[in-house]
């Protein structure tokens, strides 16, 4: 008796412990299960790693929890708001940033442009201000008719003087200064992947969602990516969830797993865990490997 | 490599300074151009607030709109409908007038801003659907808008006097009128632009779903500068509507062509560029109104040519053609001319200058 009482605690402690949590989500394209009944979270300031081999339902896990897909079933909770039917512009001013697989950069911008635009949102988000006013956190746009100030610039400057200064720090902290006022084009990809990630760090994230921020990198490269973003999770303390296909990045950097193979979670656990999983093994490499 | 920066105060100086200038010029056209040519300099301003405000909607936040006449139509009519006094009106409406419509009256600013009000009512409306739709839709649905907009103006007798239009409008469009507005438009829309809202306009246009994943509401934002630019159609249609002294719905004077005629001013100005587009609104009226001489028989190295109509419209054309293939981005690109600019400009004059 006593101890079922304490398993359920343990329990309710466990899901106060996780920032993000998929409560059985499942994303159904037509005939097809994209995610099945995921179950799982992030925990506060944790590194967790997505991985799965293609096709197996990771980003579509980002894009439900991100509101660009409304899930099948299920709900997500976030810093226990349930975002499950927000607009992905009221999750990000709700506190979860991502980069996208493919760099999404707004490219006849300037650096400094990209990252001013990612605070844009503590202007004018009053819809999402309202959410967070409801569940008793502090809202993010203390005054209104940002519109009109911004036009009249009465009471505006200020605030823009601000939003340069933050951009501009953070520019400076994530290495990005010396093309400050160069336009995103003009960067080289590791650049960009880095000004992808300072662009989503910008929006003040608690959750900070990378989609293969290693892809198509150079060894040299990607170890770089790996100190970058373990540097991020310890100077911003922000919570980090990637997906990642470079197994060495995944390994070295992740604390916890996640192993996806169409659409379900095939195992979870440490890094070591997951190498000496056999579920893992075969979803990678098939069956037939351990007969030759 | 930084360059050197101007201070914010030299660029204010440097632009009270520069309007001061424009305005004494002005003062001074006003008093020695002739009739013919003081229409074209304030056509020139017209047109400069059209495509400026097509612009914004357009070339800064990307949403390919061509309802552009349809805004202009609505200024135009609602500000028609207030200037005319009840006499006029009762005079002119063979068919008949609605009661209301014929009471109401006001002077030329409060009508021009209800132009603009209307206008921008409208965009409201027609903006929650539309903006729905993406690209090549978007343009055809708002396309269509303008259209409905037009034959509804030819249909509702007791209320636009149908085809007949409206006639006799006083000539209150004077270059002050104008040349205000036009300041007033510059000033509105590139406080706009060069703010925090102008650059998420322009993440919309660079990349929808980056913008909304940076928390960016990209409809409201869409909506947001659809109502801003139809406002100032409105107020252009009104400028425009006691400049002609005359509205009618006919396809030649408000119809689709009206868009067009300001999709070549923004195209040729450079997409997305505010003081291209005051270029390419002043080119294409000079150029418009030069090119009637086309229109009118005349010799051409000794052989005798006689007049064609429209040939003015086809010669815009083909220049049209050779500007989008030798100038892609048109004149001044997604650059801005700003005293920064061409500070650097001058710089870099100075210092080829030097070397050789």
């Amino acid at each position: 008796m006593t101890e079922t009482v304490k398993s359920l605690q343990e329990e309710v402690k466990a899901g106060e412990e996780f920032l993000l949590k998929l409560d059985h989500v499942t994303m159904q394209f037509g005939g097809l299960i994209a995610v099945n009944d995921f179950d799982n979270g992030v925990k506060k300031l944790e590194l967790l790693g997505l991985i799965g081999p293609n096709g197996a339902g990771k980003t579509t896990v980002f894009n439900v929890v991100t509101g660009i897909y409304y899930p099948t079933k299920g709900r997500i909770i976030f810093d226990e708001i349930d975002i499950t039917p927000l607009k992905p512009h009221q999750i990000t001013h709700l506190g979860i940033a991502r980069t996208f697989q493919n760099i999404r950069l707004f490219y006849n911008l300037t650096v400094l442009e990209n990252v001013l635009v990612a605070q844009h949102h503590e202007l004018s988000n009053p819809d999402a201000d309202r959410i967070l006013k409801k569940h008793g956190k502090p809202p993010k746009n203390f005054e209104k008719f940002w519109f009109w100030r911004a036009v009249s610039k009465l009471g505006y400057l200020k605030k823009e003087k601000k939003m340069i200064e933050t951009a501009k720090e953070l520019i400076e902290r994530v290495g990005l200064s010396h093309v400050m006022h160069e336009k995103a084009s003009a960067l080289p990809y590791g650049e960009q992947r880095k000004l992808e990630i300072a662009r989503a760090l910008a929006t003040k994230p608690k959750l900070l969602l990378l989609d293969e921020p290693a892809a198509g990198m150079n060894p040299k490269e990607s170890e770089d990516l790996m100190e970058f973003i373990k540097r991020l999770k310890n100077e911003f303390k922000v919570t980090i969830f990637l997906i990642e296909h470079d197994m060495k990045v995944v390994m070295g950097i992740c604390e916890r797993i996640i192993v996806m193979d169409y659409g379900k979670i095939i195992a979870e656990g440490t890094p070591e865990q997951i190498q000496n999983n056999p579920k893992v093994i075969e979803a990678y490499l098939g069956k037939e490997w351990k007969n030759v | 490599m930084m360059e050197k920066k101007l201070k914010t105060s030299t660029k204010v100086w440097l632009t009270i300074i520069f309007i001061l200038i424009m305005g004494f010029l002005l003062w001074i056209a006003n008093r020695t151009f002739d009739d013919y040519k003081l229409r074209v300099l304030r056509l020139i301003a017209i047109y400069g607030i059209m495509a400026v405000s097509l612009n914004l909607i357009n070339g800064i936040t990307g949403v390919f709109s061509l309802g552009h006449a349809g805004f202009i139509l609505i200024g135009a009519y609602t500000a028609a409908l207030l200037t005319l006094t009840p006499e006029q009106k009762a005079m002119s409406f063979l068919f008949g007038i609605q009661p209301w419509i014929e009471k109401i009256h006001a002077d030329f600013f409060t009508a021009t801003i209800a132009g603009g009000v209307m206008a921008a009512l409208f965009a409201f409306l027609i903006g929650w659907p539309v903006l729905k739709l993406r690209g090549d839709y978007l343009a055809i649905a708002s396309l269509g808008f303008a259209e409905v907009v037009r034959i509804w103006a030819n249909n509702a007798l007791t209320i636009t006097n149908g085809p007949l239009g409206l006639k006799a409008l006083q000539e209150y469009s004077n270059i002050w009128w104008v040349y205000g507005w036009l300041l007033f438009t510059v000033v509105f829309i590139s406080s706009l632009v060069y703010s925090s809202y102008g650059r998420a306009l322009k993440a919309i246009r660079e990349d929808e779903i980056a913008a909304r994943s940076m928390g960016i509401n990209v409809f409201k934002h869409q909506l947001l500068a659809f109502v801003v630019g139809a406002f100032f159609a409105g107020v252009s249609g009104s400028l425009y509507a006691h400049w002609l002294t005359t509205i009618d719905p006919r396809i030649t004077t408000m119809g689709p062509m009206f868009t067009f005629y300001i999709l070549i001013m923004i195209v040729l100005g450079g997409l997305g560029s505010i003081s291209g587009s005051l270029i390419g609104a002043a080119i294409f009226a000079i150029l418009f109104e030069w090119l009637r001489n086309l229109e009118q028989p005349f010799t051409f190295f000794g052989i005798q040519v006689p007049g064609i109509p429209g040939m003015r419209i086809l010669v815009i054309s083909v220049l049209f053609i050779l500007v989008m293939i030798f100038w892609q981005r048109g004149i001044m690109g997604r650059e801005e001319l700003t005293w920064e600019n061409l500070y650097k400009w001058f710089s870099r004059l100075k210092r080829e200058g030097e070397k050789s």
